[in-house]
């Protein structure tokens, strides 16, 4: 029995009626991020999440009471075409700075007023270099604690 | 459950490396060892952690122990996963798509 397997990466596209500008932006903004999925220790409402506009940029999410947790980094930012973030993540999901997957999203227009986004979220396979690279640089600050929860329970609702 | 800590087991470059050279079928201890700068007791010990992970399956093949994939191991976090993006992006095209605001009306002029 001779097969090749792998860890398939989750993909997804959408059409989104605006120009791929409009597209990134609204991505890059994270407003439409399901508030129910945040991992703040403090378990105060999510406020924001925010990502910095630049490569090595970081990706994070900001309570009510101003905690703040980080989620990855910025790997690409090309806008308007393209970005691909770290996502420290694991299987329990809790963050865990030693387990970084890589999500890239790429904007391409498919008409005046319309955009074609498609996600990429690789597991391991297919992990590009940058990833490895970012992957060592990432601190990992002590007490990088109880995240991701509400993953799990939203995963289990 | 049986997928915990599947990815942290997969965390640790060489023991991903040795799951990777599993991609292509079957192989021994020995013959993951071969293609390896690491010595056949530390790809034993990474197979042992990959297969508490859920992640590969050992079975006899005549006189030696082959190691395969178990592809079931990532099977619960990449469905959750699908499921995750799903619902986000469905908000994330309401927004984009949500008429743009109305200019604020404009300053009277006082008289």
């Amino acid at each position: 029995m001779n097969r090749t397997i792998s860890i398939s990466p989750v993909l997804k596209d959408i059409d989104v009626n605006a120009p791929p500008a409009r597209a990134f932006e609204v991505f890059a903004g994270f407003r439409w991020w399901p508030k129910s999925h945040s991992i703040l220790e403090s378990k105060s409402p999510q406020v924001a999440v925010t990502i910095e506009p630049k490569v090595g940029g970081r990706w994070f999410e900001r309570g009510e009471d101003g905690s703040e947790c980080d989620w990855g980094k910025v790997l690409t930012w090309e806008p308007p075409k393209r970005m691909v973030l770290t996502w420290m993540l694991d299987s329990t999901f809790q963050i865990n700075p030693n387990v970084v997957t890589e999500i890239e999203v790429t904007f391409t227009a498919i008409g005046a007023n319309r955009t074609h986004v498609s996600l990429e979220h690789r597991l391991f396979d297919r992990y590009g270099e940058e990833g490895e690279k970012i992957r060592a640089a990432v601190d990992s600050p002590d007490g990088w604690p109880g995240l991701l929860k509400s993953f799990a329970e939203a995963a289990a609702a | 459950m049986a997928y915990e800590g599947a990815l942290v087991a997969l965390a640790d470059p060489t023991r991903r490396r040795v799951f990777e050279q599993l991609r292509t079928g079957p192989k021994s201890v020995g013959g993951i060892a071969r293609d390896m700068p690491v010595s056949r007791p530390a790809v034993s010990q990474h197979l042992r952690v990959l297969k508490e992970a859920g992640l590969v399956r050992d079975e006899q093949d005549g006189a030696r122990r082959v190691y395969s994939i178990d592809p079931r191991g990532l099977g619960p976090l990449r469905r959750w996963l699908d499921q995750f993006w799903d619902q986000a992006l469905d908000a994330f095209k309401a927004e984009v798509e949500r008429p743009t605001p109305l200019p604020s009306p404009r300053r009277r002029r006082r008289s």
